[in-house]
């Protein structure tokens, strides 16, 4: 049967959007029996998506899934598991009221009746000692109640566990991020035993050794599209940063008409020193300046804005703001619309103060400020006393953006403000920005999309809650960005 | 009585995993019903008694059911507003139809049943908060009461009235019926696999929607259970004082919800324990004789049941961040 390269899972052509935002552009895939592909790409290149569409969890909006030679219609989370694909997800998916054995049993309704819990514990146990020797994991133990990176010991052995359906393909998104290197290395060693025994494995991870040491196969996703793939052989690290940051000549288009600003001829308005920083690195934004905060989602950005955005009302350690500041949230339905207000009344929520007659609001007021900015930012509605939900998403972000900017804030902090808003919009705000910017006002810009850090005077890169690298604008490139941001915590 | 005390797993060092917060944190609700139980004892012993236990325990039945059956609608995450009123409707239905036309009665009741499964359905389908619905509910079957009785009356069925006042041996019926509600649903709940499914999707409901488990049918299994215990809350209440009234549930909203919260059950999460929900009800129950054996007059009943659910949250509150402060 394994003299022929089979296909153990297939997808062609699949494209999966969100709203206006293209999450994977036909993407043609395909992993082998016995093998284990490497998946890399930098943020938002479509990773995890693609990887909840082999596991079933998300339907793609077009492409074909074929599994053991099959096309699989009406593809779920129900038949991927009958057909043997696992996945361990970047974000943990135990319960953590139950116990550890009560979770293996949430992944394998065989396990029932009579001792179940029994049963239950003991393949966990076993499969628990098999690739974490030593682990002191109790079956019985609730599962919020163990540290992080046990949670993530049991999530991953739990993936590997075998009842009645065959274990065909294992997926795993950043199975290492809570294990120290011994335990990733226990895990990854297992991968390759695993793989040896005729299963296959798909392994995300941003730590490129792990990648190149243990996979076979090498993809490489940008933009939504497999943009390489070989055998792991033929990559090194600096061709896999290469590839994910697009053509190796490609450098960093420097905007010619903003002249950039020497550092240090303004005044300073921000000074923050990450909390987990143990060198003398601050963080510092002048006047009048763009500041970029670039690296990994979830490496420490958007924690240092809130703490600079509560500096200005209130004592922060470590953070130094002279002036009002002003917050533009990145996840807008949740931390940035009122969904039952007018795009009027969305607006002028910042600048209460100065809408104010006498003791009361002024609708009039309100009114005219919202009219000023809708010609300024240009936000496509009829009347701007419509709800605001009557708003494209990205006209709602411009909503947003006015409201910082029409506010007396001097200081604009922005947590990856962007995401899912369409191209035509970005370049309307990227040139309100820099206009705002020579104004004097000062910018603090998190994005997860490097091509933005073109508008920045001055790039903080962040590693692990940590400044990692300090970039000024000549010094800008992509590749540096990129490798700033991988490079492991061991030397390589 | 401990409602996670472990089965021991001989090989694996777990002691040194599992930490000493989480029993106390279980023993908490045991031990406010023994301090309340001392509290009577020292004041009139003669109360500690089979006959004085009868007597103060009895109405903790009713309130036990109507805690437990609010404990399965917490344990998806929701919350149910209506289970006091609905307790109403049942005691007017079991004080009139039940005892008349037994078949109709049950049918009726049957219906109700049905009625919260498809609260639930409504609940999951339309992601409508179940404060709101259930708010709804309150109203309908408080309404529904007053067009049954419209003022207090009817009479008990007479089995009803014979089971709720049978004098077993030695022990209480009302302890064993308490001992009895603990058990079986924490057999259910606690032990069996499917129970495990219901509390995981109150704590991580994408993790169980990934894992191939239908949230739809966990909160209508949730919601009819809720809708069983109710009814069995309002014909134990019935069988109690023999006659119906259309408000006699209107305190069992609250009561309930404290009485999952004194047993140690928090909001979300789906983390309940529903041996710790019938205590937190009798511990709520006998603080209203507490307060008579200490010649308080009852209407700071409600003040002394509130004294005592911060008292216990504030001590799990204590815990907890001493347990932190460990780690």
């Amino acid at each position: 049967m394994r003299e022929l390269p089979v296909n153990t899972v297939s997808l062609d052509g699949v494209e999966k959007h969100f709203g206006a935002v293209r999450a994977l552009a036909g993407v043609d895939f395909a992993v082998r029996a016995g093998e284990c592909v490497g998946l890399v790409g930098h943020n938002g290149a479509g990773k995890s998506t693609l990887m909840h569409v082999v596991a079933g969890t998300l339907i793609p909006d077009r492409g074909r899934i074929v599994i053991e030679g099959e096309a699989r219609q009406a593809y779920s989370v129900v038949l991927a598991h009958k057909l043997g694909v696992r996945c361990v997800f970047q974000e943990l998916s135990l319960c953590p009221n139950l116990t550890v054995a009560e979770n293996v049993h949430v992944l394998h309704p065989s396990i029932a009746g009579w001792r179940w819990r029994k049963r239950a514990g003991e393949l966990i146990r076993g499969e628990l000692e098999e690739i974490f020797p030593d682990h002191r994991i109790a079956p019985d133990a609730i599962v919020g109640d163990l540290p992080i990176g046990k949670r993530q010991m049991v999530e991953v052995a739990r993936a590997f566990t075998v009842t009645k359906d065959p274990l065909r393909l294992v997926i795993l998104d950043e199975p290492t991020s809570s294990l120290d290197s011994h335990r990733a290395g226990q895990l990854l060693s297992h991968v390759r035993r695993v793989v040896a025994a005729g299963a296959s494995c798909i392994l995300i991870s941003h730590l490129l050794g792990e990648i190149l040491e243990y996979s076979d196969r090498i993809m490489v996703m940008r933009d939504g599209l497999v943009v390489a793939s070989d055998n792991a052989t033929q990559f090194d690290r600096s061709k896999l940063m290469t590839a994910m940051g697009g053509a190796a000549a490609r450098r960093m288009r420097l905007a010619e008409q903003i002249i950039a600003t020497p550092r240090g001829t303004t005044a300073v308005r921000v000074r923050a020193h990450p909390a987990t920083q143990s060198d003398g690195i601050h963080l510092v934004a002048h006047e009048g300046e763009i500041v970029g905060l670039a690296g990994l989602s979830g490496h420490g950005q958007t924690e240092i804005l809130l703490s600079i955005f509560n500096g200005a009302t209130r004592r922060v350690p470590g953070i130094s703001v002279t002036d009002p500041v002003a917050l533009i949230a990145g996840d807008r339905q949740s931390d940035g619309i009122f969904p039952l207000w007018s795009i009027a009344k969305n607006i002028g929520i910042r600048s209460l103060a100065a809408l104010r007659s006498g003791y009361l609001l002024s609708s009039e007021l309100e009114d005219r400020l919202a009219e000023r900015w809708q010609k300024r930012i240009k936000i496509h509605t009829p009347n701007m006393r419509n709800n605001i939900l009557s708003l494209s998403g990205g006209n709602q972000q411009k909503a947003l953006f006015a409201r910082a900017l029409g506010s007396e804030a001097k200081i604009v902090v922005m947590d990856d403000p962007m995401r899912g808003v369409d191209v035509n919009t970005k370049l309307e705000v990227y040139d309100l920005i820099r206009a705002e910017a020579r104004t004097g006002r000062t910018f603090l810009w998190y994005t997860t999309e490097i091509e933005e850090l073109q508008n920045c005077d001055h790039v903080y890169v962040f590693r692990n809650g940590r400044i990692v690298a300090d970039l000024p604008r000549g010094e800008l490139s992509e590749e540096l960005v990129i490798q700033s941001s991988f490079q492991e915590g061991t030397t390589p | 009585m401990n409602p996670v005390s472990n089965q021991s797993t001989a090989r694996i060092p777990s002691a040194a995993i599992r930490t000493p917060g989480r029993f106390l944190r279980a023993a908490l609700p045991a031990l406010s019903l023994a301090l309340v139980i001392l509290g009577i004892a020292w004041l009139n012993p003669r109360a500690i008694s089979y006959f004085g236990l009868n007597l103060m325990l009895n109405l903790g039945i009713p309130v036990a059911l109507a805690t437990t059956a609010q404990m399965f609608v917490i344990t998806v995450n929701d919350l149910d507003l209506s289970i006091g009123t609905f307790v109403s409707f049942v005691g007017c239905v079991a004080a009139t139809w039940l005892r008349d036309a037994p078949a109709l009665g049950a049918i009726i009741l049957f219906s109700a049943i049905c009625v919260y499964a498809t609260v639930g359905a409504v609940i999951y389908l339309r992601s409508v908060p179940s404060i709101v619905v259930t708010l709804g509910m309150l109203f309908v079957w408080q309404g529904l009461a007053i067009l049954i009785l419209p003022k207090p009356g009817g009479k008990a069925p007479v089995w009803l009235h014979d089971f709720m006042n049978l004098r077993t041996p030695y022990v209480p019926f009302p302890v064993l019926t308490a001992l009895a509600i603990a058990a079986l649903v924490h057999f259910g709940l606690m032990r069996t696999s499917y129970g495990a499914i219901l509390r995981g999707s109150g704590g991580n409901p994408n993790a169980m929607a990934r894992a191939g488990w239908s949230l739809f049918k966990t909160k209508v299994v949730m919601f009819t259970l809720a809708g069983i215990f109710g009814v069995l809350s309002g014909l134990a209440l019935i069988g109690l004082t023999t006659s119906a009234d259309a408000n006699i549930g209107k305190g069992y909203t609250l009561l309930s919800i404290a009485g999952v919260i004194l047993g140690g059950g928090e909001f979300v999460g789906g983390r309940v324990s529903p041996v710790g929900a019938v205590i937190g009800a009798l511990t709520l129950t006998l603080a209203g004789s507490l307060l008579n054996f200490m010649r308080i007059s009852p209407d700071w009943q409600v003040g002394a049941q509130g004294a005592i659910l911060i008292v216990v949250l504030a001590a799990r509150a204590v815990i907890n961040r001493a347990e932190r402060r460990l780690r």
